[in-house]
Protein backbone atom coordinates (compact mmCIF):
# COMPACT_ATOMS: atom_id res chain seq x y z
CA UNK A 1 0.00 0.00 0.00
CA UNK A 2 2.59 2.30 1.31
CA UNK A 3 4.69 1.43 -1.70
CA UNK A 4 2.09 2.21 -4.25
CA UNK A 5 1.22 5.77 -2.98
CA UNK A 6 4.91 6.60 -3.15
CA UNK A 7 4.68 5.53 -6.74
CA UNK A 8 1.73 7.55 -7.46
CA UNK A 9 3.15 10.36 -5.26
CA UNK A 10 6.40 10.56 -7.82
CA UNK A 11 4.49 9.91 -11.00
CA UNK A 12 2.22 12.96 -9.46
CA UNK A 13 5.70 14.88 -9.04
CA UNK A 14 6.93 13.84 -12.06
CA UNK A 15 3.84 15.02 -14.27
CA UNK A 16 3.56 17.79 -12.09
CA UNK A 17 6.91 18.80 -13.57
CA UNK A 18 6.40 18.11 -17.34
CA UNK A 19 3.15 20.30 -17.38
CA UNK A 20 5.08 23.06 -15.57
CA UNK A 21 8.00 23.30 -16.70
CA UNK A 22 7.43 25.07 -20.52
CA UNK A 23 6.15 28.18 -18.35
CA UNK A 24 8.66 28.15 -15.83
CA UNK A 25 11.43 28.28 -18.62
CA UNK A 26 9.68 30.75 -20.30
CA UNK A 27 9.13 32.56 -17.22
CA UNK A 28 12.82 32.13 -16.04
CA UNK A 29 14.80 33.34 -19.39
CA UNK A 30 11.79 36.22 -20.37
CA UNK A 31 11.17 36.91 -16.33
CA UNK A 32 13.36 36.26 -13.93
CA UNK A 33 16.24 36.34 -15.51
CA UNK A 34 15.96 40.07 -17.26
CA UNK A 35 14.22 40.93 -13.43
CA UNK A 36 17.76 40.11 -11.77
CA UNK A 37 20.01 41.46 -14.75
CA UNK A 38 18.13 44.50 -14.73
CA UNK A 39 18.86 44.65 -10.76
CA UNK A 40 22.87 44.24 -11.79
CA UNK A 41 22.85 46.59 -14.43
CA UNK A 42 21.78 49.46 -12.32
CA UNK A 43 24.64 48.75 -9.83
CA UNK A 44 27.08 49.19 -13.30
CA UNK A 45 28.69 51.72 -14.79
CA UNK A 46 27.59 50.75 -18.80
CA UNK A 47 29.72 51.71 -21.78
CA UNK A 48 28.13 52.76 -24.81
CA UNK A 49 27.10 48.81 -25.88
CA UNK A 50 25.30 48.65 -22.88
CA UNK A 51 28.20 46.20 -21.28
CA UNK A 52 28.72 46.85 -17.48
CA UNK A 53 32.24 48.06 -16.88
CA UNK A 54 32.34 48.90 -13.29
CA UNK A 55 30.23 48.31 -10.29
CA UNK A 56 29.64 51.72 -8.51
CA UNK A 57 26.97 50.60 -5.99
CA UNK A 58 23.93 53.33 -5.90
CA UNK A 59 25.85 55.47 -7.96
CA UNK A 60 23.19 55.41 -10.72
CA UNK A 61 20.27 56.04 -8.09
CA UNK A 62 22.04 58.80 -6.62
CA UNK A 63 22.70 60.67 -10.12
CA UNK A 64 18.96 60.26 -10.98
CA UNK A 65 17.97 61.57 -7.75
CA UNK A 66 20.11 64.79 -8.76
CA UNK A 67 19.17 64.92 -12.07
CA UNK A 68 16.47 67.39 -13.40
CA UNK A 69 15.03 65.55 -16.47
CA UNK A 70 14.28 62.82 -13.84
CA UNK A 71 12.54 64.48 -11.55
CA UNK A 72 10.32 66.23 -13.81
CA UNK A 73 9.95 62.68 -15.58
CA UNK A 74 8.91 61.07 -12.10
CA UNK A 75 6.88 64.26 -10.74
CA UNK A 76 5.28 64.08 -14.51
CA UNK A 77 4.44 60.83 -14.13
CA UNK A 78 2.72 60.56 -10.42
CA UNK A 79 0.23 63.25 -12.13
CA UNK A 80 -0.34 61.35 -14.72
CA UNK A 81 -0.92 58.27 -12.75
CA UNK A 82 -3.11 59.87 -10.35
CA UNK A 83 -5.47 62.23 -12.86
CA UNK A 84 -5.66 59.63 -15.40
CA UNK A 85 -6.98 56.96 -12.91
CA UNK A 86 -9.50 59.31 -10.50
CA UNK A 87 -11.12 60.53 -13.98
CA UNK A 88 -11.03 56.79 -15.76
CA UNK A 89 -12.45 55.88 -12.24
CA UNK A 90 -15.30 58.46 -12.05
CA UNK A 91 -16.35 58.66 -15.56
CA UNK A 92 -16.77 54.84 -15.93
CA UNK A 93 -18.56 54.61 -12.96
CA UNK A 94 -20.71 56.82 -14.07
CA UNK A 95 -21.20 54.99 -17.50
CA UNK A 96 -21.64 51.81 -15.74
CA UNK A 97 -24.65 53.02 -13.29
CA UNK A 98 -26.81 55.01 -16.71
CA UNK A 99 -26.30 51.57 -18.45
CA UNK A 100 -27.04 49.37 -15.60
CA UNK A 101 -30.60 50.79 -15.82
CA UNK A 102 -32.67 48.42 -17.82
CA UNK A 103 -34.37 49.73 -20.49
CA UNK A 104 -34.99 49.57 -24.45
CA UNK A 105 -31.85 49.66 -26.42
CA UNK A 106 -29.63 49.54 -23.59
CA UNK A 107 -27.62 46.44 -25.11
CA UNK A 108 -26.59 48.83 -27.78
CA UNK A 109 -25.66 51.39 -25.65
CA UNK A 110 -23.48 48.88 -23.37
CA UNK A 111 -21.55 47.52 -26.62
CA UNK A 112 -20.67 51.15 -27.71
CA UNK A 113 -19.18 52.04 -24.05
CA UNK A 114 -16.99 48.91 -23.72
CA UNK A 115 -15.36 49.64 -27.19
CA UNK A 116 -12.44 51.31 -26.41
CA UNK A 117 -11.79 48.17 -24.59
CA UNK A 118 -10.55 46.55 -28.19
CA UNK A 119 -8.68 49.55 -29.27
CA UNK A 120 -4.97 49.66 -29.50
CA UNK A 121 -2.84 52.64 -28.14
CA UNK A 122 -1.46 53.38 -31.28
CA UNK A 123 -5.07 53.44 -33.28
CA UNK A 124 -6.25 55.58 -30.05
CA UNK A 125 -3.18 57.93 -30.39
CA UNK A 126 -3.54 58.55 -33.94
CA UNK A 127 -7.45 59.55 -33.44
CA UNK A 128 -6.70 61.82 -31.03
CA UNK A 129 -3.55 63.11 -33.07
CA UNK A 130 -6.20 64.22 -35.81
CA UNK A 131 -8.97 65.90 -32.91
CA UNK A 132 -5.66 67.69 -31.14
CA UNK A 133 -4.36 68.98 -34.31
CA UNK A 134 -3.61 72.41 -34.17
CA UNK A 135 -5.04 73.49 -37.52
CA UNK A 136 -7.99 70.94 -38.59
CA UNK A 137 -8.27 68.84 -35.60
CA UNK A 138 -11.22 68.98 -34.33
CA UNK A 139 -10.69 71.20 -30.28
CA UNK A 140 -9.21 73.75 -32.89
CA UNK A 141 -12.36 73.73 -34.60
CA UNK A 142 -14.35 74.38 -31.77
CA UNK A 143 -11.85 77.01 -30.22
CA UNK A 144 -12.50 78.65 -33.64
CA UNK A 145 -16.21 78.64 -33.48
CA UNK A 146 -16.36 80.02 -30.14
CA UNK A 147 -13.65 82.58 -30.70
CA UNK A 148 -11.42 81.45 -28.68
CA UNK A 149 -7.64 82.03 -29.07
CA UNK A 150 -5.90 78.51 -30.35
CA UNK A 151 -4.14 76.30 -27.94
CA UNK A 152 -0.91 73.90 -29.26
CA UNK A 153 -2.06 70.71 -27.36
CA UNK A 154 1.09 69.00 -27.72
CA UNK A 155 3.50 71.11 -28.00
CA UNK A 156 2.32 73.65 -24.97
CA UNK A 157 4.36 71.91 -21.40
CA UNK A 158 0.65 71.97 -19.41
CA UNK A 159 -2.20 70.65 -22.70
CA UNK A 160 0.05 68.51 -23.66
CA UNK A 161 -0.05 66.62 -20.38
CA UNK A 162 -3.59 66.94 -20.09
CA UNK A 163 -3.99 65.68 -23.86
CA UNK A 164 -2.37 62.56 -23.08
CA UNK A 165 -4.13 62.41 -19.71
CA UNK A 166 -7.53 62.73 -22.39
CA UNK A 167 -6.31 59.98 -24.68
CA UNK A 168 -5.18 57.77 -21.85
CA UNK A 169 -8.83 57.98 -19.62
CA UNK A 170 -10.47 57.49 -22.97
CA UNK A 171 -8.48 54.24 -23.85
CA UNK A 172 -9.25 53.07 -20.32
CA UNK A 173 -13.11 53.77 -20.10
CA UNK A 174 -14.24 50.56 -22.40
CA UNK A 175 -12.49 48.22 -19.50
CA UNK A 176 -13.44 49.99 -16.72
CA UNK A 177 -16.97 50.22 -18.04
CA UNK A 178 -17.64 46.64 -18.46
CA UNK A 179 -16.21 45.05 -15.26
CA UNK A 180 -17.75 47.72 -12.96
CA UNK A 181 -21.39 47.29 -15.00
CA UNK A 182 -21.19 43.59 -14.33
CA UNK A 183 -20.28 44.43 -10.43
CA UNK A 184 -23.57 47.30 -10.14
CA UNK A 185 -25.31 44.19 -12.31
CA UNK A 186 -24.58 41.41 -9.21
CA UNK A 187 -26.43 43.52 -6.92
CA UNK A 188 -29.59 41.86 -5.42
CA UNK A 189 -32.44 43.78 -6.90
CA UNK A 190 -34.17 43.07 -3.39
CA UNK A 191 -31.96 45.76 -2.15
CA UNK A 192 -32.92 48.44 -3.76
CA UNK A 193 -36.67 47.07 -3.58
CA UNK A 194 -36.04 47.60 0.28
CA UNK A 195 -35.48 51.53 -0.41
CA UNK A 196 -37.86 51.97 -2.63
CA UNK A 197 -40.29 51.19 -0.28
CA UNK A 198 -38.36 53.55 2.16
CA UNK A 199 -38.52 56.36 -0.34
CA UNK A 200 -34.89 56.61 -0.27
CA UNK A 201 -33.55 59.19 -2.89
CA UNK A 202 -31.49 57.91 -6.06
CA UNK A 203 -28.23 59.35 -4.32
CA UNK A 204 -29.06 58.03 -1.30
CA UNK A 205 -29.36 54.32 -2.90
CA UNK A 206 -25.84 55.34 -4.66
CA UNK A 207 -24.44 55.91 -1.61
CA UNK A 208 -25.95 53.40 0.63
CA UNK A 209 -26.23 49.97 -1.42
CA UNK A 210 -24.90 50.71 -4.79
CA UNK A 211 -21.01 51.79 -3.79
CA UNK A 212 -21.06 49.61 -0.66
CA UNK A 213 -21.70 46.44 -2.78
CA UNK A 214 -19.22 47.40 -5.41
CA UNK A 215 -16.15 48.90 -3.63
CA UNK A 216 -14.23 45.66 -3.95
CA UNK A 217 -14.65 46.08 -7.76
CA UNK A 218 -13.69 49.83 -7.31
CA UNK A 219 -10.74 48.76 -5.70
CA UNK A 220 -9.83 46.20 -7.94
CA UNK A 221 -10.09 48.61 -11.28
CA UNK A 222 -8.66 51.16 -9.42
CA UNK A 223 -5.28 49.64 -8.80
CA UNK A 224 -5.32 47.81 -12.10
CA UNK A 225 -5.78 51.41 -13.76
CA UNK A 226 -2.99 52.67 -11.88
CA UNK A 227 -0.43 50.04 -12.75
CA UNK A 228 -1.52 50.59 -16.27
CA UNK A 229 -0.67 54.29 -16.02
CA UNK A 230 2.51 53.77 -14.35
CA UNK A 231 3.34 51.40 -17.66
CA UNK A 232 2.09 54.33 -20.67
CA UNK A 233 4.28 54.21 -23.29
CA UNK A 234 2.43 54.17 -26.65
CA UNK A 235 0.62 57.38 -26.12
CA UNK A 236 3.47 59.45 -25.09
CA UNK A 237 5.52 57.94 -28.24
CA UNK A 238 3.15 58.76 -30.95
CA UNK A 239 1.53 62.07 -29.61
CA UNK A 240 4.29 63.93 -27.91
CA UNK A 241 7.64 62.01 -28.39
CA UNK A 242 8.61 62.81 -24.70
CA UNK A 243 7.97 66.55 -25.25
CA UNK A 244 7.96 69.67 -24.90
CA UNK A 245 11.29 69.62 -23.00
CA UNK A 246 10.52 66.23 -20.77
CA UNK A 247 6.80 68.02 -20.07
CA UNK A 248 5.70 64.57 -21.31
CA UNK A 249 8.39 62.13 -20.37
CA UNK A 250 6.55 59.38 -18.61
CA UNK A 251 9.15 56.98 -16.65
CA UNK A 252 8.48 54.05 -19.18
CA UNK A 253 9.38 56.12 -21.81
CA UNK A 254 12.11 58.06 -20.11
CA UNK A 255 13.75 54.11 -19.54
CA UNK A 256 13.05 53.49 -23.50
CA UNK A 257 14.69 56.73 -24.35
CA UNK A 258 18.16 56.05 -21.90
CA UNK A 259 18.45 52.87 -23.18
CA UNK A 260 17.79 52.54 -26.46
CA UNK A 261 18.61 56.07 -28.31
CA UNK A 262 20.75 57.69 -25.57
CA UNK A 263 22.68 54.37 -24.84
CA UNK A 264 22.71 55.14 -21.34
CA UNK A 265 22.18 51.56 -19.82
CA UNK A 266 22.98 52.26 -16.32
CA UNK A 267 20.57 54.61 -15.93
CA UNK A 268 17.52 53.13 -17.65
CA UNK A 269 18.35 50.31 -15.32
CA UNK A 270 18.08 52.28 -12.38
CA UNK A 271 14.65 53.88 -13.47
CA UNK A 272 13.61 50.25 -14.39
CA UNK A 273 13.99 49.20 -10.54
CA UNK A 274 12.19 52.27 -9.12
CA UNK A 275 9.21 50.68 -11.45
CA UNK A 276 9.42 47.59 -10.65
CA UNK A 277 9.04 48.57 -6.94
CA UNK A 278 6.18 50.91 -7.60
CA UNK A 279 4.37 47.89 -9.35
CA UNK A 280 5.51 45.73 -6.49
CA UNK A 281 4.76 47.77 -4.04
CA UNK A 282 0.70 48.21 -5.50
CA UNK A 283 0.39 44.79 -6.57
CA UNK A 284 1.47 43.25 -2.97
CA UNK A 285 -1.12 45.84 -1.43
CA UNK A 286 -3.87 44.57 -3.50
CA UNK A 287 -3.46 41.06 -2.68
CA UNK A 288 -3.11 42.06 0.91
CA UNK A 289 -6.62 44.00 0.84
CA UNK A 290 -8.32 41.34 -1.12
CA UNK A 291 -6.76 38.41 1.31
CA UNK A 292 -7.94 40.66 4.02
CA UNK A 293 -11.43 40.97 2.85
CA UNK A 294 -11.90 37.11 1.81
CA UNK A 295 -10.94 36.40 5.13
CA UNK A 296 -13.41 38.92 6.96
CA UNK A 297 -16.26 36.97 4.52
CA UNK A 298 -14.80 33.86 5.31
CA UNK A 299 -15.96 34.28 9.07
CA UNK B 1 -39.33 51.43 -9.15
CA UNK B 2 -41.23 54.93 -10.25
CA UNK B 3 -39.62 56.60 -12.65
CA UNK B 4 -40.89 59.92 -13.99
CA UNK B 5 -40.65 59.92 -18.04
CA UNK B 6 -38.37 63.75 -17.50
CA UNK B 7 -36.33 60.76 -15.56
CA UNK B 8 -36.11 58.55 -18.34
CA UNK B 9 -35.87 61.56 -20.76
CA UNK B 10 -32.60 62.72 -18.74
CA UNK B 11 -30.90 59.10 -18.49
CA UNK B 12 -31.41 58.86 -22.12
CA UNK B 13 -29.63 61.97 -23.16
CA UNK B 14 -26.49 60.98 -20.55
CA UNK B 15 -26.31 57.66 -22.34
CA UNK B 16 -26.26 59.47 -25.69
CA UNK B 17 -23.58 61.88 -24.19
CA UNK B 18 -21.31 59.33 -22.84
CA UNK B 19 -22.00 57.45 -26.34
CA UNK B 20 -20.55 60.69 -28.60
CA UNK B 21 -17.46 60.85 -26.26
CA UNK B 22 -16.61 57.48 -26.60
CA UNK B 23 -17.38 56.89 -30.61
CA UNK B 24 -16.18 60.71 -31.98
CA UNK B 25 -13.27 60.09 -32.63
CA UNK B 26 -13.56 56.56 -34.45
CA UNK B 27 -16.85 58.56 -35.96
CA UNK B 28 -13.91 61.14 -37.34
CA UNK B 29 -11.54 58.55 -37.82
CA UNK B 30 -13.53 56.95 -40.28
CA UNK B 31 -15.27 59.88 -41.43
CA UNK B 32 -11.35 61.19 -42.99
CA UNK B 33 -10.78 57.97 -44.16
CA UNK B 34 -13.24 58.27 -46.61
CA UNK B 35 -12.69 61.72 -48.15
CA UNK B 36 -10.26 63.10 -50.11
CA UNK B 37 -6.97 64.73 -49.48
CA UNK B 38 -8.50 68.26 -51.20
CA UNK B 39 -11.55 67.70 -48.89
CA UNK B 40 -9.59 67.07 -45.48
CA UNK B 41 -6.92 69.80 -46.51
CA UNK B 42 -10.04 72.65 -46.71
CA UNK B 43 -10.78 71.70 -43.23
CA UNK B 44 -13.84 69.40 -43.83
CA UNK B 45 -14.90 66.53 -40.99
CA UNK B 46 -16.98 65.16 -43.13
CA UNK B 47 -16.83 63.85 -46.37
CA UNK B 48 -17.81 65.58 -49.71
CA UNK B 49 -18.37 62.40 -51.17
CA UNK B 50 -17.31 58.97 -50.25
CA UNK B 51 -13.84 58.60 -51.77
CA UNK B 52 -13.26 54.54 -51.18
CA UNK B 53 -9.37 55.43 -52.43
CA UNK B 54 -8.04 55.74 -49.28
CA UNK B 55 -8.62 51.87 -48.34
CA UNK B 56 -7.33 50.83 -51.69
CA UNK B 57 -4.19 52.44 -51.47
CA UNK B 58 -3.58 51.13 -47.80
CA UNK B 59 -3.37 48.09 -49.40
CA UNK B 60 -1.57 48.78 -53.11
CA UNK B 61 1.19 51.77 -51.83
CA UNK B 62 1.82 50.55 -48.08
CA UNK B 63 3.16 47.55 -46.58
CA UNK B 64 0.01 47.11 -44.31
CA UNK B 65 -1.21 43.99 -45.79
CA UNK B 66 2.37 42.33 -44.95
CA UNK B 67 2.11 43.89 -41.39
CA UNK B 68 -1.87 42.84 -41.03
CA UNK B 69 -0.54 38.92 -41.89
CA UNK B 70 2.51 39.57 -39.29
CA UNK B 71 0.01 40.42 -36.63
CA UNK B 72 -2.49 37.48 -37.35
CA UNK B 73 0.70 34.60 -36.82
CA UNK B 74 1.95 36.22 -34.15
CA UNK B 75 -1.32 36.57 -31.82
CA UNK B 76 -2.34 33.43 -33.38
CA UNK B 77 0.74 31.41 -32.41
CA UNK B 78 1.30 33.50 -28.65
CA UNK B 79 -2.76 33.16 -28.19
CA UNK B 80 -2.22 28.87 -28.66
CA UNK B 81 1.06 28.94 -26.74
CA UNK B 82 -0.66 30.66 -23.84
CA UNK B 83 -3.94 28.78 -23.51
CA UNK B 84 -1.77 25.56 -23.75
CA UNK B 85 0.86 25.96 -21.32
CA UNK B 86 -1.59 27.76 -19.30
CA UNK B 87 -3.92 25.07 -19.18
CA UNK B 88 -0.99 22.55 -18.40
CA UNK B 89 0.13 24.28 -15.63
CA UNK B 90 -3.61 25.29 -14.35
CA UNK B 91 -4.32 21.75 -14.34
CA UNK B 92 -0.70 20.62 -12.25
CA UNK B 93 -2.20 23.23 -9.77
CA UNK B 94 -5.33 21.77 -9.12
CA UNK B 95 -5.58 17.72 -9.54
CA UNK B 96 -2.12 17.12 -8.42
CA UNK B 97 0.04 16.92 -5.91
CA UNK B 98 3.47 17.21 -5.89
CA UNK B 99 6.04 18.57 -4.01
CA UNK B 100 6.80 22.38 -4.12
CA UNK B 101 3.11 23.36 -5.03
CA UNK B 102 2.77 25.92 -3.18
CA UNK B 103 6.15 27.82 -3.20
CA UNK B 104 5.61 27.12 -7.39
CA UNK B 105 2.12 28.56 -7.83
CA UNK B 106 3.85 31.72 -5.51
CA UNK B 107 6.52 31.87 -8.33
CA UNK B 108 4.11 31.91 -10.85
CA UNK B 109 1.72 34.85 -9.40
CA UNK B 110 4.80 36.64 -8.43
CA UNK B 111 5.66 37.61 -12.37
CA UNK B 112 2.53 39.30 -12.01
CA UNK B 113 4.04 42.09 -10.10
CA UNK B 114 7.11 42.64 -12.23
CA UNK B 115 6.86 44.71 -15.12
CA UNK B 116 7.26 43.49 -18.64
CA UNK B 117 8.70 46.98 -19.36
CA UNK B 118 11.49 47.02 -16.80
CA UNK B 119 13.08 44.15 -18.16
CA UNK B 120 13.23 45.57 -21.82
CA UNK B 121 16.78 45.72 -21.67
CA UNK B 122 18.08 41.96 -20.90
CA UNK B 123 15.59 40.90 -23.23
CA UNK B 124 16.63 42.68 -26.41
CA UNK B 125 19.95 41.77 -25.60
CA UNK B 126 18.82 37.96 -25.19
CA UNK B 127 17.15 38.15 -28.36
CA UNK B 128 19.85 39.81 -29.91
CA UNK B 129 22.35 37.41 -28.98
CA UNK B 130 20.42 34.57 -29.82
CA UNK B 131 19.98 36.24 -33.57
CA UNK B 132 16.08 36.06 -33.10
CA UNK B 133 15.75 39.70 -33.53
CA UNK B 134 13.52 40.93 -36.65
CA UNK B 135 11.75 36.60 -35.95
CA UNK B 136 8.38 35.45 -35.23
CA UNK B 137 9.96 34.03 -32.26
CA UNK B 138 11.65 37.18 -31.04
CA UNK B 139 7.90 38.76 -30.59
CA UNK B 140 6.45 36.39 -29.39
CA UNK B 141 8.46 34.08 -27.50
CA UNK B 142 8.78 36.06 -24.02
CA UNK B 143 4.43 36.29 -23.95
CA UNK B 144 4.30 32.25 -24.42
CA UNK B 145 3.95 31.86 -20.64
CA UNK B 146 1.25 33.62 -18.87
CA UNK B 147 0.80 33.92 -15.18
CA UNK B 148 -2.27 35.42 -15.91
CA UNK B 149 -4.13 32.75 -18.23
CA UNK B 150 -2.45 30.06 -15.38
CA UNK B 151 -4.54 32.01 -12.51
CA UNK B 152 -7.28 32.58 -14.56
CA UNK B 153 -7.60 28.75 -16.12
CA UNK B 154 -6.86 27.68 -12.49
CA UNK B 155 -9.58 29.33 -10.78
CA UNK B 156 -11.90 28.07 -13.55
CA UNK B 157 -10.43 24.15 -13.10
CA UNK B 158 -11.22 24.66 -9.29
CA UNK B 159 -15.22 25.00 -10.53
CA UNK B 160 -15.20 21.65 -12.09
CA UNK B 161 -17.01 19.36 -8.95
CA UNK B 162 -14.90 17.12 -7.75
CA UNK B 163 -17.61 14.20 -7.59
CA UNK B 164 -16.45 14.51 -11.43
CA UNK B 165 -12.92 13.58 -10.69
CA UNK B 166 -13.88 10.69 -8.14
CA UNK B 167 -16.07 9.50 -11.27
CA UNK B 168 -13.37 9.41 -13.94
CA UNK B 169 -10.69 7.86 -11.00
CA UNK B 170 -13.55 4.68 -11.04
CA UNK B 171 -13.83 4.56 -15.08
CA UNK B 172 -10.03 4.26 -14.98
CA UNK B 173 -9.56 7.55 -17.04
CA UNK B 174 -6.14 8.89 -17.40
CA UNK B 175 -5.00 12.18 -16.56
CA UNK B 176 -5.02 13.03 -20.56
CA UNK B 177 -8.72 11.37 -20.64
CA UNK B 178 -9.92 13.44 -17.51
CA UNK B 179 -8.47 16.86 -19.28
CA UNK B 180 -9.37 16.52 -22.98
CA UNK B 181 -12.79 14.79 -21.94
CA UNK B 182 -13.77 16.57 -19.14
CA UNK B 183 -12.33 19.56 -17.60
CA UNK B 184 -11.32 21.30 -20.90
CA UNK B 185 -15.31 20.77 -22.35
CA UNK B 186 -16.73 22.03 -18.58
CA UNK B 187 -14.41 24.85 -18.71
CA UNK B 188 -15.13 25.54 -22.32
CA UNK B 189 -16.58 29.32 -21.58
CA UNK B 190 -13.56 30.60 -19.19
CA UNK B 191 -11.02 28.91 -21.86
CA UNK B 192 -12.96 30.85 -24.84
CA UNK B 193 -12.79 33.89 -22.58
CA UNK B 194 -9.27 33.68 -21.82
CA UNK B 195 -8.68 33.43 -25.75
CA UNK B 196 -10.22 36.44 -27.35
CA UNK B 197 -8.79 38.23 -24.58
CA UNK B 198 -5.32 36.80 -25.42
CA UNK B 199 -5.61 37.35 -28.87
CA UNK B 200 -6.78 41.27 -28.36
CA UNK B 201 -3.78 41.99 -26.14
CA UNK B 202 -1.50 40.19 -28.58
CA UNK B 203 -2.83 41.98 -31.27
CA UNK B 204 -2.78 45.26 -29.43
CA UNK B 205 0.81 44.80 -28.22
CA UNK B 206 2.85 47.76 -28.64
CA UNK B 207 6.38 48.32 -26.81
CA UNK B 208 7.97 45.11 -27.42
CA UNK B 209 7.53 44.13 -30.88
CA UNK B 210 8.83 48.06 -31.38
CA UNK B 211 11.98 46.72 -29.92
CA UNK B 212 11.85 43.18 -31.74
CA UNK B 213 11.80 44.68 -35.00
CA UNK B 214 14.28 46.82 -36.74
CA UNK B 215 12.97 46.28 -40.49
CA UNK B 216 9.87 45.38 -42.18
CA UNK B 217 10.46 41.36 -41.82
CA UNK B 218 7.66 40.58 -39.18
CA UNK B 219 7.09 44.17 -38.51
CA UNK B 220 2.96 43.80 -36.71
CA UNK B 221 0.69 46.51 -37.34
CA UNK B 222 0.66 47.80 -34.24
CA UNK B 223 4.26 49.57 -35.40
CA UNK B 224 3.32 49.80 -38.82
CA UNK B 225 0.76 52.23 -38.25
CA UNK B 226 3.26 53.88 -36.17
CA UNK B 227 5.73 54.14 -39.50
CA UNK B 228 2.96 55.17 -41.54
CA UNK B 229 2.23 57.87 -38.84
CA UNK B 230 6.03 59.68 -38.84
CA UNK B 231 5.92 59.33 -42.69
CA UNK B 232 2.68 60.55 -43.65
CA UNK B 233 0.51 62.35 -41.62
CA UNK B 234 1.32 65.94 -42.76
CA UNK B 235 -0.07 65.24 -45.93
CA UNK B 236 -2.33 62.28 -45.92
CA UNK B 237 -4.72 62.06 -43.03
CA UNK B 238 -7.26 59.68 -45.32
CA UNK B 239 -4.94 57.29 -45.97
CA UNK B 240 -3.74 57.03 -42.11
CA UNK B 241 -6.33 56.82 -41.36
CA UNK B 242 -8.27 54.19 -43.30
CA UNK B 243 -4.69 52.22 -42.11
CA UNK B 244 -5.91 52.80 -38.23
CA UNK B 245 -9.40 51.67 -39.07
CA UNK B 246 -8.22 48.59 -41.27
CA UNK B 247 -6.32 47.53 -37.95
CA UNK B 248 -8.60 48.10 -35.11
CA UNK B 249 -11.60 46.15 -37.23
CA UNK B 250 -10.38 42.69 -36.07
CA UNK B 251 -9.93 43.92 -32.73
CA UNK B 252 -13.52 45.35 -32.58
CA UNK B 253 -14.90 42.42 -34.00
CA UNK B 254 -13.76 40.47 -31.22
CA UNK B 255 -15.21 42.91 -28.66
CA UNK B 256 -18.58 43.08 -29.72
CA UNK B 257 -19.16 39.53 -30.06
CA UNK B 258 -17.15 38.49 -26.94
CA UNK B 259 -18.65 41.17 -24.87
CA UNK B 260 -20.42 38.53 -22.93
CA UNK B 261 -17.49 36.73 -22.18
CA UNK B 262 -15.53 39.52 -21.34
CA UNK B 263 -18.33 40.63 -18.77
CA UNK B 264 -18.48 37.36 -16.95
CA UNK B 265 -14.62 36.44 -17.59
CA UNK B 266 -13.59 39.28 -15.96
CA UNK B 267 -15.93 39.50 -13.30
CA UNK B 268 -16.10 35.72 -11.86
CA UNK B 269 -12.77 34.84 -12.82
CA UNK B 270 -10.38 37.28 -12.29
CA UNK B 271 -11.61 39.15 -9.18
CA UNK B 272 -12.98 36.65 -7.39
Amino acid sequence: MTKTRSAQTSHQNLLALLLLLPSLIILGIFIFYPMIKTFYLSTQLTNLLGNPIKFIGLKNFVNLMQSDSFSTSFTITLIFVLFSTILTLFISYIMAIVASQKMKGIAIFRTMFSSTMGVSVTVASILWLFMFNPQIGLFSKILTTLHLPQINWLSDPTWSLIAIIGTTVWMNLGFAFLVLLGAIQAIPQDLYQVADLDGASWWLRLRKITMPATRSTIFFVTVVTLINAFQTFGQVDILTSGGPDYHTNLLVYAIYQDAFVNHSVGRASAQSVILTLIIMLFTIIQFYVKNKREGRNAK
Amino acid sequence: MQSSRLQKNCRFIVLLLFAILLLLPLFLGISLSLSSSQSIAQGNLLPRHLEFSNYIKVFTNTPMANFLLHSLIVSGMVMVGQIVLSIMAAYAFVFLNFRFKKTLFILFLSTMMLPFEAQIIPNFATMRDLNLLNTYASIGLPFLASAFGTFMMKTSFEQVPIELKHLSDIEGLNHWQFATRVVIPYTKVNIITFALYSFLTNWNMYLWPLIATTNNNVRTVQIGLRQLRSQDTASNWGLIMAATIVSVIPTLLIIFLGQKYFKKGLTNGVIK
